[in-house]
Parts: C-alpha cells; structure tokens; sequence
C-alpha cells in the first residue's frame, strides 16, 4: 500500500490484514469518519491466543475512536506489541489501554406496570398540584379584592389589548366561515323539506350556543394559553420568578391574576364578535343558496331568537376564560429547568386547555338538559 | 503581525471590521492562532470576545477582513468545504450548549453517531470513555444536563468538544462561574487535553489564574483591536494602560477600601 500523506479530500479508509500468525498490519486513517466497516470486520475475526504484533508503519491517522475500537478487539489478549507506529499515535493507545473496561451503566427501564404506576402518580399528583394553584389565585384574587389597589391595571390592560383586541381579526375571520358551512351543510336538507327559512334557527341556535364560544375558546387556547405557558415557563427557567419571589412580589398576583381578569373580559366579548361575524356568514350563505334576504333574515332572527341563547354562549365563554388562562399559567410554572421543559409544557397547555374546555362544553350541554334551558 | 509562516497560522485573521448598525466592536483587528499553541483572547466585557470567537468558527461573519481558517479563506467555502471544516474543531460554549433533551452522554455521543459509521453500543462506550477523560464521574453520563452542576457541566461540554478528536478547540470562558477549586480542575483539564491530543487551543477568558497558568501567548482586545499580544510576562511589563489596568487590579488581592 503507498503511503501517501493525508489531505482532507482524500481521506484513505482504514484497512487491517493478517501478515503472519499474530501479525496484523494497519494502514489508513483510523479516525471516526475513515473506519467504516473496520468494526464489524474486526468482530467476524477470530481471536488468537497469545501476544498479537501490530505493524503500523502505514497508519495515518489514529484517534480516539480508532484506538477504542482496537482496544475493543484487543481485550483479552495479552498485550499487543506495536511495531513501527508513529510515536504520537503510541501515546493515544497508551492513554487507551489504561481504561478499565467497565461495562456501561444503562438507563434503567421499567416495566409496562411499573411505568403505568408512574404515570398515574403523576398524573394525580399534577391534579393536586393544580388545586393547588387555583387555591393560591384565589388566594391572590381575595388579597386584591380587598386592596384593589394592587391590581395592576396596566398588565390588564395590555393582556386585554393582546389577547382581546388582537384576535379580532382571526376570531372574525373563522366565525365568518364557520357561519358559512352550517348554513351550506343545512341548505340542503331544509331545502327537501321546503323548510328553507329554518335557516335562521340553524345558524342562530348553532353559533350562539356552541359554536362561537368554542372556536373563540379554542383559538384563545392556542394563541393566548401558548403565549402564557411560555412566558412564565421561560421565566422560570431564567429565574425572573425566583427574583419576583426574593422582591417580596407575588408572581401570581403579577403574572397569573392580569391575565386570568383580562381573558375573562376578552374572551365573552370575543365570542360576541364571533356571534355577529358567524350569523354574518350564515346571511351570506342563505341569500346565496336559499333565496333568503338579509332583511327577511334579521326580521325572522329577531323575532325567533331567544335572549337565553346569546347569555348562555357568553356565560360558557366566562367559564372557558377562566380553564385556558389557569391551564397556561399552571403549565408555565410547571416548568424546569431546561428550554425544553417550556416547549414541553407549552405543548401539554394547548392540548390539556382545549381538551378541558370541551369537556366543560359538554358538561354545560348535558346541565341545561337537565334545566330543559 | 509576527513572524510566523503562513503553514503555521491555524487562524489568520487581517483587518476585520466588525460593526453592529452604528456599534463598531472591531476596527482593523488582525489575529494569528498557530499550530500547537494555547492562544487565549482576554479583554474587557464589550471588548469583542466573544465576537471575535464566533467569527472564527463560523458562526457569524465579520462586516469585511479576511479570515483564513486551516489556510482556507472563509469568503470562498462551499457548504461541503464548510462542513469539512467543522469536522476539525471543537467548541465549548460558556453556558455548555449541551442539549437538554438528551443525557449528557448522548451528547457526547451524538457527533460520532452523526459522523461516523460505527455501531451504537461501540459509540457509547467511546462517548464514557470520552466523560472519564474530562474527570466526570462514573454516573454523571445518564444524567440530563440541568442536573450537573457548573464545573461538571463545563467538563461535559469539553468532552463533547473532543468527541471527534478536533485538531483546533475553541473555549469560550471555561471557569466563568466557577469556585476556585473547580477552575484548578479545569485549567488542569485543558492542560492535560492539550498535552494528550497535541491540538490547537483559542480560549476567550479574563480569568487571569487561567491565563497565567494555561495560556502560551495572550492576545488583549480593546478598542476594537488587539491592544497587546505576548506572554503574560511580557504582557505584565506592557504599557498600554487598558493592559495594565488588567494586571495592577488583579495584583492586588488584599480587600478594596472606598477612598472619599
């Protein structure tokens, strides 16, 4: 083999070959990127009983993960003998052969009960751990209410500008289209019936209730319950909050409780835009497919329409208000250590806020059941 | 600037101009890492260090100036050339930049996995052997690293440095934020690196224990260039009083008195 000396461009691979009974020439850059197969081939050898002669006078390059894999093959050999090497790639086999081989600690892996348990555990406790942190609101809600002059206003007003006034445009825009495909999706069927002007109820009923409150809610999740888990998990994780703490200033009464009042008056106002802009899309929607003016709409929608409807969407917003700000701001402090922590819970906020606020849609539905509302 | 060849300059870098907007942070700053050496960058806070480093590992580029790495001119890389060459480096971060969604020694793991063919069980075992070296104990590598404390962390970072045994390590303050005695083990650690793997070493430190007990040659930024480059002995004897002040306050380790 010509022994040439190394450029980056031409990298010549490692080789090994058998010379003699326990004579053994290296050549080529034995480093990470060179080796290649040299590993596998190397295991396939058989060993050899006793003193093994490395000859290395073609090595070009050894380094660490070269001479880790030689010591690999080495061990339980007596000692090889190195021939010709390089003197500086002797050092590295030295510094190599003076590694015990202790067997490596691996992760430890449970067993499927075991990880069940686990995750039940901490599944319960996160539950305790957010009774928790709703008492500790309300705690703060109390302290304020009875100094109302430590309510920050300011905080309030600029969550109100942020979550509420920011989100118009998305909050209309998706009411608008929603509003548009119940009213698509009930044309036809009415139609059948001659029925066509029961229109109205369908996208009034439809979009009052259920769904004006739940696409506000859900786009608030997503845009402001986010938003809130990764500012304060990020504080966390900067220590901001531990510094709030050490200044005698209550991270709940500066961070959690703006947000929590700022969304529970964003998110119904929200909701009746939603409302406007959803009933919208329907009167769009029925003077295209069903010949019905936007007069003759409003006139129906205003004498069948029940002010219960238009209050109870809005009161399950006020509630939905209350689930997305607590769940992100919990998840926020929930956060440790590392950036990836504030991805992780930031994640778990949107998923277990939107989850939360359809189960309490559907609590809702199943209570008024009951109340025949 | 000095006289050492071209062949010998691991890193030349000549008239770099650097400027953030209006902010000049460097102005006509030339530098030279040679082969083997233990060059360490010291300079006030907003002097440019850190700067300076990450334009030498590619990280950023300056507003104009050549810089050649390896003898390579960084103007005219290929993104293949590029990649060839941060195969030849180490970096250890000042705050460890080790991921945090992986143990500690799948972080030291993870170049040889990216770069290598090499079997897993083979990669781990190199990556502990790697962790061993830098001193860390034996069941720091299943550890996430927001649980090592700072000196710990510090090693864990440099054995990521090494993982692919790079011929040129960049060491952006290895003892900020360290006690005494962990900043000894670490002065000695980048020592016993040196000596083991026979590479080039560029330490961004004011820690002047570290550069008097490390560092071969310093280079003192400082009004957007370097103010002073020599031995520490040469350095203590320079005039500049930006250098001066560097050594007169440390000299005096007796406790400050306000003087009204």
């Amino acid at each position: 083999m010509p022994s040439t000396t190394p450029t980056p461009d031409d990298p010549q691979p490692a080789t090994i070959a058998r010379l003699a009974a326990r004579q053994w020439a290296l050549s080529g850059r034995w480093t990470a990127r060179g080796l290649g197969r040299v590993p596998q081939i190397l295991a396939a050898e058989p060993r050899e009983a006793g003193d093994i002669v490395l000859e290395g006078s073609q090595l070009v390059a050894l380094d660490s993960a070269g001479a880790w894999v030689l010591h690999h093959w080495l061990r339980g050999h007596a000692p090889a003998t190195l021939r010709g090497w390089p003197p500086h790639l002797q050092g590295l086999m030295t510094l190599v052969g003076a590694q015990s081989d202790a067997t490596l600690t691996q992760p430890q892996k449970h067993a499927l009960l075991a990880r069940t348990g686990e995750s039940t555990v901490a599944a319960a406790r996160q539950a305790i751990a957010l009774l928790h942190f709703i008492g500790e609101v309300a705690l703060a809600a109390l302290r304020v209410a009875r100094h109302p002059r430590r309510l920050r206003l300011r905080h309030v007003l600029r969550n109100l500008q942020i979550d509420g006034f920011d989100a118009l445009p998305i909050i209309g825009i998706t009411a608008f289209l929603l509003g548009v495909v119940v009213a698509y999706q009930g044309a036809d069927q009415l139609r059948h019936y001659g029925a066509n002007v029961f229109v109205v109820d369908l996208v009034g009923y439809a979009m009052l209730r259920e769904f004006a409150p739940l696409i506000s809610a859900i786009i608030i999740a997503g845009r402001s319950g986010s938003a809130y888990a990764a500012q304060i998990g990020t504080m966390v994780v900067t220590e901001e909050v531990d510094a709030m703490r050490t200044l005698a200033i209550d991270p709940i009464e500066l961070l959690v409780l703006p947000k929590i009042i700022a969304l529970a008056v964003a998110l119904p106002l929200l909701t009746i835009f939603a409302d406007i802009a959803g009933v919208f899309g329907g009167m769009v929607m029925a003077r295209s497919k069903l010949d019905i003016g936007f007069y003759e709409f409003l006139d129906r929608f205003g004498r069948e329409m029940q002010g219960a409807a238009l209050l109870i969407g809005i009161g399950k917003s006020f509630v939905f208000a209350f689930v997305i700000a607590t769940i992100g701001c919990f998840q926020g402090f929930r956060t440790q250590g590392s950036a990836d922590s504030v991805g992780r819970q930031t994640t778990i906020s949107v998923v277990q806020s939107i989850f939360l606020v359809i189960v309490a849609d559907a609590l809702f539905s199943v209570a008024f059941n009951v109340l025949g509302l | 600037m000095n006289t050492a060849t071209e062949a010998d300059a691991v890193i030349a870098m000549q008239r770099i101009h650097t400027r953030f907007g209006s902010h000049a942070v460097h102005t006509d700053l030339d530098l030279e890492v040679r082969r083997g050496e233990i060059l360490a960058i010291a300079g006030g806070s907003g002097s440019g260090k850190s700067v300076l480093l990450r334009e030498m590992i590619l990280l950023q580029r300056p507003t104009s100036g050549t810089i050649r790495l390896f003898g390579e001119d960084i103007a005219t890389l290929t993104a293949a050339q590029a990649h060839a060459l941060r195969l030849r480096w180490g970096v250890m971060f000042q705050r460890g930049g080790l991921f945090g969604a992986l143990s500690v020694r799948e972080n030291v793991a993870l170049p040889l996995r990216e770069h290598s063919a090499l079997a897993t069980d083979m990669i781990d075992s190199i990556a502990e052997w790697k962790l061993r070296l830098t001193g860390l104990p034996a069941d720091a590598g299943l550890k996430r690293p927001d649980a090592l404390s700072g000196g710990m962390l510090k090693r864990a970072s440099l054995a990521r440095a090494l993982a692919l045994d790079p011929e040129l390590l960049f060491l952006d303050e290895p003892t900020s934020g360290l006690d005494p005695a962990s900043a000894a083990g670490v002065n000695e650690l980048i020592l016993n690196t040196h000596a083991r793997y026979e590479l080039t070493i560029v330490i961004v430190s004011h820690d002047l224990d570290l550069l008097w007990q490390v560092s071969d040659r310093v280079a003192v930024l400082g009004e957007g260039r370097v103010l002073a480059h020599g031995t520490m002995e040469e350095l203590s004897r320079h005039a500049h009083p930006v250098v001066q002040a560097y050594f007169v306050d440390s000299r005096r380790r007796e406790k400050r008195t306000l003087h009204e």
